[in-house]
């Protein structure tokens, strides 16, 4: 017992500040793109399509977008970018509940989504119970959204907490491509949860398959099979975006700037 | 005893021709010499499609430790079967089961023929997820304790059924294949720009070690790619040892918290944060993604790297060792440890059990040991445990931290100068045509292999993923006979086997 309050003690309190204060991110940190207008479309190469593993890159009318629903954030397309017009930046708050908020068109950065939705405040603003469903995940997203239970970030001083039966949940946390193995699974799970029951697609398989989209046996994300309200990117989200995406579903207001 | 094989070493290749093609009595003999008389173990085992008519190959690649070898051998299917390997040797089961499921080329005499993913079959039907014909205890008072897909804890998908007769667990069955993605299928005429994304997320956990793995076999078949600065595979080797001590670290925390002993619990969740924090130092994320690409690294990392994670680890590590302290030096928690969930090594040897299951099993095996990567020091000294219980994967997994951290010390001693940004980390490299490659390293789980063969234009004619979990969900399953149900959690933890590492 002694040896107990000792270690209490030597481990000290360790729980991040966010969001009072912007999360501590990693110097690489590769957070949402930013496309320079006039230097991505007097591009002829387009060599970023070709770099882009996973199609997130497209062609338009002034230069390039980039779909972050469909990015895993390796930064292939800015680093065989010839023009130097595609840089990431540290911008955190990605996640978004309408899906055209996803694409980062050329031009200077707009501030994050903010969707007024006062139903989904009063219904889970200080309490969110969320069931995780993994379908085809890597473990990744999964491993991340659980460390957001572990004392370093604490989701639970939100109200935010997991729980192990879809009866219980106010929303449903998807994580992989949706494997055809588990299709009916997740359809299951979420005919189990009372109404109205919200959706996450956390991570770039659950937003669009990812890189995964096109295999004959997954169903490129939840986007088809659910409604989603709150898209997450990342592949895995950090921890940092997706607390703070959770935290905008439940009505408050945008993290801080990093 | 290896006459009669080809002779490869990790990630070096060699004509796909050369592979010895035998007929299937003989091919078989010497398989099951070398594994059960021999001293090698199976790495890989699976149907290679003839590429212009003829007959498909069973291709078998073996470990031979001992020898530090790789050796591969080809038997000629005909009538599409042939005599099941896993009637003399039941570490070929699983393999077997995935043969008979991908192709559907009849092992013979299989003693349990069933699916192991429910992945469609050469045919087009697809089998319903989970539904098999299931062995079952009979007798009025056994009972049947069904869990899953979906589990009640963040965690992927899996579907296991207990036959209980009271608490006593007498058999567990484990039907795995809800995270099936198609990943081998989608890996064939590779490379692609996808292609190191998808080794990358195999098993989401170990992507460090799968890229390490992949990198070793793309050298292997592609001799032209300019050479990688000697510090790229001295941080590759960092990152992951520190992709191991983040996992054990985030394993033994969970398994003090089965155990309700949450001091641990809750010191190990944070401490396996902030060693993800310095992986994501290192590259930008915390996973280690997207950082080695066939052409080196995707990001500088200057050597003045080396001295700041120096003290990040030293300050993590009294923090970890106190954590990890309060929990082994706490009979409550022993209690539960100790003599549960046992596996001999007598069965993990048969099994072919790798990694820290099989080393808590008393087996002494690692690929940084057996397979050393080129230009990293050999590991010297493998730790093994006899007994085989979850104490015992807990006691392998607390040593193998405190090894990993001085081996992250003593690679970062290496470091002499900065490592640059691959100049081209977004081409796709150019492999050379008809070769056959197997590579392997230790990931945090076990031994993590990956074969190649490439066609008459350079591209993936068939690639082999084999996780430890593919070898070691049978010894979890072993673990539970006679256990109590109760005992599950920490049985299931102490293991901690990848999903989709197996499903693929």
């Amino acid at each position: 017992m002694l040896k107990v309050l000792q270690a209490r003690f030597r481990q000290g309190f360790r729980t991040g500040k966010f969001p009072a204060v912007p999360p501590n991110l990693p110097e690489h940190f590769r957070g949402r793109p930013e496309i320079t207008p006039d230097r991505c479309s007097d591009c002829r190469s387009r060599i970023c399509l070709s770099a882009c593993p996973a199609n997130a890159v497209q062609m338009a009318e002034n230069g390039v977008t980039i779909d972050l629903g469909r990015c895993l954030f390796c930064g292939k397309c800015a680093a065989a970018c010839e023009s130097g017009a595609i840089r990431f930046t540290g911008e955190y708050r990605l996640g978004a509940m309408k899906r055209d908020s996803l694409i980062c068109r050329p031009g200077a950065m707009p501030e994050p989504e903010q969707a007024e939705n006062p139903e989904l405040r009063r219904l889970c603003g200080r309490s969110l119970k969320i069931r995780q469903v993994s379908v085809g995940g890597c473990a990744a997203c999964e491993l991340d959204f659980n460390v957001l239970n572990t004392l370093a970030w604490d989701m639970g001083r939100f109200g935010i907490q997991v729980a192990a039966s879809p009866r219980h949940a106010d929303c449903l946390l998807i994580t992989g491509p949706v494997t055809e193995n588990m299709l009916l699974a997740l359809k299951k799970t979420y005919a189990a949860v009372p109404r109205p029951a919200f959706v996450i697609a956390c991570g770039s398989c659950a937003v669009s398959g990812g890189i995964y989209a096109g295999s004959p046996v997954v169903h490129n994300g939840v986007e088809d099979i659910l409604p989603v309200d709150l898209y997450v990117p990342g592949c895995p989200p950090h921890p940092a975006v997706l607390l703070e995406a959770l935290l905008y579903l439940m009505g408050r207001k945008r993290g801080p700037i990093a | 005893m290896n006459n009669g094989f080809l002779i490869l070493t990790n990630g070096v290749s060699a004509p796909v021709a050369d592979v010895p093609v035998l007929p299937m009595a003989p091919f078989r003999q010497m398989v099951l010499d070398a594994v059960l008389n021999g001293g090698a173990r199976v790495a890989a085992f699976f149907v290679l499609p003839p590429e212009n008519g003829g007959e498909s190959r069973l291709i078998a690649v073996l470990a031979a430790p001992q020898q530090h070898q790789i050796l591969v051998a080809s038997g000629v299917i005909e009538n599409n079967c042939y005599p099941a390997f896993t009637t003399e040797c039941p570490a070929f089961h699983w393999f077997e089961r995935e043969i008979y499921e991908q192709t559907g080329i009849l092992p013979q005499d299989h003693p349990w023929l069933k699916p192991i993913r429910f992945q469609p079959a050469a045919d087009g039907t697809a089998p319903a997820p989970g539904v098999t014909d299931y062995f079952q205890l009979q007798g009025d008072a056994a009972h049947e304790v069904a869990v899953g897909p979906v589990h009640a804890g963040v965690i992927e998908p899996g579907h296991f059924r207990f036959q209980c007769l009271g608490e006593t667990v007498h058999f567990l069955e484990i039907e795995l294949g809800y995270q099936h993605r198609g990943l081998e299928q989608l890996l064939l005429n590779g490379p692609v720009p996808q292609t190191p994304h998808w080794i990358e997320t195999a098993a989401g956990d170990s992507s460090i070690a799968a890229a390490t793995v992949y990198q070793t076999l793309i050298r292997g078949l592609s001799p032209d790619l300019p050479p990688e600065p000697e510090s790229a595979g001295i941080w590759r080797a960092i990152m992951l040892e520190l992709e191991r001590i983040a996992n054990h670290t985030g394993d033994l925390g969970a398994l003090a918290g089965d155990v309700a002993f949450l001091p641990t619990a809750s010191y190990c969740g944070r401490i396996r944060g902030d060693y993800l924090n310095l992986t994501a130092m290192l590259c930008g994320n915390r996973f280690g993604r997207s950082m080695w690409t066939a052409g080196g690294a995707a990001l500088p990392i200057p050597a003045s790297a080396a001295a700041v994670l120096r003290s990040k680890m030293d300050e993590l590590r009294g923090q970890l060792n106190n954590a990890l302290a309060l929990m082994f030096d706490t009979p409550s928690v022993l209690d539960r440890l100790e003599n549960t969930g046992v596996v001999t090594t007598a069965d993990a040897a048969s099994l072919g059990l790798v990694g820290v299951a099989a080393r808590a099993s008393g087996l002494k095996m690692d690929a940084r040991h057996d397979f050393p990567l080129p230009g990293i020091p050999v590991l010297e000294t493998v730790p093994h445990e006899p007994v085989g219980d979850v104490f015992a994967r807990a006691v392998i997994r607390r040593q193998e931290i405190a090894a990993s951290d001085r081996r992250i010390m003593d690679l970062l001693g290496l470091i002499r100068e900065d490592l640059p940004a691959a100049p081209s980390v977004w081409q796709v490299p150019v492999l050379q045509p008809d070769r056959i490659a197997a590579a392997v390293t230790e990931g945090w789980r076990g031994e993590l292999w990956q074969v190649a063969v490439t066609d008459a234009n350079g591209k993936f004619r068939r690639f082999k993923i084999v996780d430890p979990s593919f070898h070691n969900w049978a010894g979890l399953a072993m673990a539970l006979r006679g256990e109590e149900i109760s005992h599950f959690p920490i049985c299931n933890k102490s293991f901690n086997l990848s999903y989709c590492g197996h499903d693929l």
